[in-house]
């Protein structure tokens, strides 16, 4: 490992075991009350998840070994694999809270294929764009053109969106909202690598419009959204292209909000409806479907500026906040370590969020580099939608904090992916394809 | 750095939005609201309310009449209940009827899940078993996870007597809970009698206890070391006036009759004894068997739970003829020596008030002896139309009466719920015959104590003990100590009759003992004062009233006896005060086949069904 060639990274090494520990610190701040006096016991949840860091650390430990061309050479197979585990587990896997994602091995080991797909798929990414030659609109690519703007779009790149969009369709299957909304979150390289940013620009209009599609009345939005469209067609009409997509996207998106209010009313599943409008504040249901969040901003806004103190806290040891130890952890940082240790830890996962955007982009592999926005992309959009929803940003989604959140097979998939990343960086100066 | 490399501050960016974001509504949650904290601590911290043991009421001479003992409740945890539940042993165990308990259980769960109740808020399924029904149940408690037996005080009476008077304590109605916050629902209070007016005194003060509790309501040991507890403050004893041993020797006598007896201290008003016959065992008013006793208690056709010695009342027959005496004299209208012509009768108009036959005509102290009805028409007549018109007249001599007591209903007294009985205004009379229609001959029935007047038992005595007093009585009361404090705050009033004319109207009354309608009712080895009447009953036979003091030097108590449907007053009223009399002042009645005919004597028709009580068991 302690070649010449070999830079290890430490500080997304240390953000990492910073955050792996406080968080079994927290774990066992809310799961204390199973205790039965033997610390390192396999019967409870934090004895658990210790003997998990045990184990991920070991498989850390063991990726820094590996020949560094092994990803980029395996990625195909590894790729697969996991396309054949998301297929399988719609056939034999066990429904967990409505989802069918996971393969229930025992009660205590489960197995998420959707954790394993996204490491895949980011793997995969990144040997197909890794190519040399690859680009999304080379010459030739031209597909058509739309009054005088040529869209383009290259076969190698038909073919990356199909990379993703498979396995992405696989997890929607499976009905996990959280897990796809993770997994969606890699799009996000391939913006990185080219693609047009009016996809995502799209995708954010389209999730502002439906909170205010349930906040205020369709016919208004959609003259708003007419009004700016035909202000942009003016301000554009130097390209009739422009002018025309400008008119084309208010029109389609009238019909978006049209169409999303008749979904919200008339086609969205009750729990679907409540968790939207309990969020935009609409519903008031303290005993219902906003009680799990209630009860965990209870807990974090009890915390106070400086928390109650490390196993002080009465909502966090006393189990008022369901599933605390799972998804909502969030509130036992919030509520014993107060303000301060809440935004140490946001501070902790923003830096390493930029670390490993800043790091890839000192990539010569052009594979290490997709990988780590891959990897980037991943952590950013489970951390957004978990600890959101611990404070009532974000609509209750099911969905880990990464290697904070109690659970083996969640902490062992984030630390494969993150030191795969490591490992890479590692041999940065290397070119790798 | 191309245009591609350049999107990473577009990536850090997002990131530090995201972050920026967090941080804002963290400093909401966190710093700037403050709500959070108090639903945390409603969350965590659960306020044990500690209950007070209620204070005892014990009799003038400290013997108990009521105590405590505890019972115990079932409470359910509804989230508890996991496991399919063994009722049938459950039930068994504490011999509790199946199908209430499955009833409760399931009204419980019904409010669980309409959201009224918490799932983790224990609730009792079963109230008020006892140390003894609860025995086994205890022992195998741990069977039934979901349950657990909660302490509570249940009020316990050593003899089965003065229920009406004591009352009983019930859990507090929605009407109380709003006006009081002391209460919380489920709490008990006290609901009639001495239970009701000294509740305040009874009750003591509850205490809280702060505690830890989880989600589901486990307790995990004291809030800030208790720093916040309060503790609970015993409820004071009272010690009543009531005289244990004439109270249930009066309850005696008046088995299987119906009436009141009300003895009073005249010199402190305090009431020795209060009797309403029927009455019934206050013990089945405790505990489980409350709802069923009640239900039956109420269905009695002889009223039992209807305290007859303060209700509206009935005329008060000759008795009233001491008053009228009294005012007679008092406005000058009379004199010892002013006599009346008795012809057998009064004649008013075409209209003849009997009267039956005696050697006349009387003498005011013979008129009292003999009881001429004759001689207080006249009087009465006389006595209105002393004021310068009919209304007047009327008006003053009412103000002597009311300030016997007479139409009031002791405002500053402390037992609940006395009731005014009848002493008309001149309205009343305006309102039948027309204002200026009515002249004293056309109420002259009001003379010889009928007509529209109501009083009860507790009046009268009142009425008997300013007289023996001489002309002024002290509020007549039930409670005599708090603890060791005596109580003072039952004012002197003045009847406005000059004690000397009062005087010649005790001499009559001892010769209605001696040489009168009272001797049958005479008590051996003292001197005393009475006066019989008959209450006339257009309903049936005619009530017997009696009212006495002695001894007549030094009057040591007074009794007013009202037995209905018993005929002329002599005849039950008379030996009963008399009795009473006996027993109060030397402890023991030497009598025994007068109390036994008495005791034995059957007036009412009783009710099969109901719970009341049989001479046997008293
Ligand atoms: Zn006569």
């Amino acid at each position: 490992m302690a070649r010449r060639d070999t830079h290890i990274d430490w500080l997304m090494i240390v953000l990492y075991l910073f955050i792996v520990f406080f968080g079994w610190m927290n774990v066992y701040a809310a799961s204390q009350m199973e205790s039965n006096g033997e610390f390192f016991s396999l019967s409870t949840s934090y004895g658990r998840q210790l003997l998990w860091i045990g184990i991920s650390l070991a498989a850390a430990f063991g990726i820094m070994f590996f020949n560094s061309y092994f990803f980029s050479a395996f990625a195909y197979p590894i790729y697969g694999l996991a396309l054949l585990f998301l297929g399988g587990v719609l056939i034999v896997g066990q429904a967990v809270a409505g989802s069918k994602s996971w393969f229930v091995i025992t009660e205590s080991l489960k197995f998420q294929p959707s954790e394993f797909g996204k490491f895949a798929t980011a793997l995969v990414m990144a040997k197909f764009m890794g190519e040399k030659s690859f680009s999304f609109g080379g010459p030739g690519s031209t597909l058509f053109h739309f009054f005088d703007l040529p869209v383009k779009l290259s076969r190698e790149g038909f073919f990356a969106l199909a990379l993703f969009f498979v396995p992405a369709a696989l997890i929607l299957l499976e009905n996990d909202t959280g897990s796809t909304i993770a997994f969606a979150a890699l799009f996000l390289v391939f913006y990185r690598e080219g693609f047009t940013g009016l996809v995502l620009v799209y995708a954010l209009l389209a999730v502002v419009l439906l909170i205010s599609t349930v906040l205020v009345d369709k016919f208004i939005i959609i003259a708003v959204v007419l009004g700016i469209a035909a202000l942009l067609a003016l301000l554009l009409r130097r390209s009739r292209g422009l002018m025309a997509l400008a008119i084309l996207s208010g029109v389609v998106f009238s019909g978006y909000v049209y169409g999303t209010d008749y979904l919200i009313n008339n086609v969205l599943q009750k729990h679907q409806r409540d968790r939207i409008l309990v969020l935009v504040g609409k519903v008031k249901d303290p005993k219902g479907v906003e009680y799990n969040v209630n009860q965990s901003k209870i807990a974090i806004g009890s915390g106070g500026l400086v928390g109650k103190g490390y196993l002080e806290g009465t909502q966090t040891r006393y189990r008022f906040v369901p599933k605390q130890y799972t998804d909502f952890i969030f509130s036992a940082v919030g509520e014993e370590w107060g303000f301060l240790g809440a935004s140490l830890l946001i501070l902790a996962y923003i830096g390493l969020l930029s670390r490993i955007v800043l790091n890839a982009e000192r990539q010569k592999s052009r594979f290490s580099r997709i990988y780590g926005y891959g990897v980037a992309s991943i952590l950013f959009a489970h951390i957004t939608i978990n600890i959101g929803m611990c404070i009532g940003l974000v609509p209750t989604i099911g969905i880990p904090l990464p290697m904070f959140s109690y659970g083996g097979s969640s902490l062992f998939s984030f630390t494969i992916l993150i030191f795969t990343f490591i490992k890479l960086d590692s041999k940065r100066s290397a070119i790798l394809s | 750095m191309n245009e591609s490399e350049n999107k990473k501050w577009i990536f850090i960016g997002m990131f530090a939005f995201v972050g920026i974001a967090f941080l804002a509504k963290l400093s909401v949650l966190q710093i700037f609201d403050p709500t959070y904290k108090q639903i945390a601590n409603a969350n965590a911290i659960r306020k044990l309310t500690q209950y007070p043991a209620r204070g005892y009421i014990l009799d003038r001479n400290g013997e108990v009449l009521v105590y405590n003992e505890v019972s115990y409740d079932l409470m359910v945890v509804p989230a508890e209940l996991g496991a399919p539940l063994d009722t049938m042993a459950l039930c068994g165990l504490a011999d509790i009827d199946i199908a209430d308990f499955r009833k409760n259980l399931q009204n419980i769960q019904d409010q669980v899940k309409a959201r009224k109740l918490g799932k983790s808020t224990p609730s009792p399924v079963v109230k008020q078993m006892s140390k003894l029904e609860v025995a086994t149940l205890e022992e195998r408690m741990y069977e039934f996870p979901a349950f657990f037996l909660q302490p509570r005080i249940l009020r316990r009476y050593p003899k089965p007597i003065a229920a009406n008077i004591l009352g009983y304590i019930s859990e507090v109605d929605d009407k109380k809970l709003k006006e009081d916050p002391y209460y919380r629902p489920g709490d008990y209070i006290g609901n009639t009698g001495i239970e009701k007016s000294y509740e305040e005194v009874l009750r003591g003060k509850k205490g809280v206890k702060n505690i830890f509790v989880d989600n589901k309501g486990n307790p995990h040991g004291s809030y800030m070391n208790g720093q916040y507890d309060t503790a609970s403050v015993a409820g004071q004893n009272l010690t009543s006036t009531l005289d244990i041993l004439i109270q249930e020797y009066g309850e005696k006598l008046m088995a299987h009759k119906k009436g009141a007896i009300v003895a009073i201290e005249p010199e402190s008003g305090e009431i020795l004894a209060m009797v309403t016959a029927p009455s019934y065992d206050p013990n089945l008013l405790v505990g489980r068997g409350i709802r069923k006793n009640y239900g039956k208690l109420v269905m009695d056709h002889n009223l039992p739970l209807f305290n007859r010695a303060i209700m509206d009342g009935y005329p008060p027959g000759s008795t009233f003829k001491l008053l009228n005496a009294a005012i007679g004299l008092q406005l000058g209208v009379l004199t010892p020596a002013t006599r009346y012509p008795c012809g057998g009768g009064f004649r008013v108009g075409g209209h003849v008030v009997g009267c039956h036959s005696h050697p006349g005509p009387p003498d005011l102290l013979f008129s009292i002896q003999t009881s001429c009805n004759s001689y207080y028409c006249a009087a009465f007549r006389d006595i209105v139309n002393h004021g310068r018109n009919t209304e007047e007249g009327y008006i003053t001599w009412r103000k002597y009466i009311t300030a016997f007591g007479l139409g009031t209903n002791f405002p500053d007294s402390d037992i609940p719920n006395v009731k005014s009985g009848l002493v008309p205004q001149t309205t009343f009379y305006d309102k039948w015959y027309g204002r200026g229609k009515w002249k004293p001959t056309t109420i002259i029935s009001l003379g010889i104590g009928q007509g529209e007047l109501k009083v009860n038992a507790l009046q009268l005595a009142n009425m008997t003990a300013a007289l023996a007093n001489g002309g002024w009585w002290i509020t007549p009361h039930l409670g005599k100590k708090v603890d060791n404090e005596s109580i003072r705050l039952f004012k002197r009033n003045e009847t406005g009759i000059n004690p000397e004319y009062i005087g010649i109207v005790k001499e009559g009354m001892q010769r209605v003992m001696t040489g009168g309608t009272g001797r049958g009712a005479q008590i051996p080895g003292v001197t005393s004062g009475g006066k019989t009447g008959t209450a006339q009953n257009p309903h049936g036979e005619d009530h017997s009233v009696f009212v006495c003091f002695a001894p007549a030097d030094k009057p040591k108590i007074a009794v007013a006896v009202l037995v209905e449907n018993a005929g002329f007053g002599a005849t039950w009223a008379g030996p009963i005060a008399s009795l009473m009399i006996e027993k109060y002042l030397f402890r023991e009645v030497k009598r025994p086949d007068l109390e036994k005919r008495i005791m034995e004597g059957v007036l009412i028709k009783p009710d099969p069904a109901s719970p009341t009580i049989k001479p046997s068991q008293l």
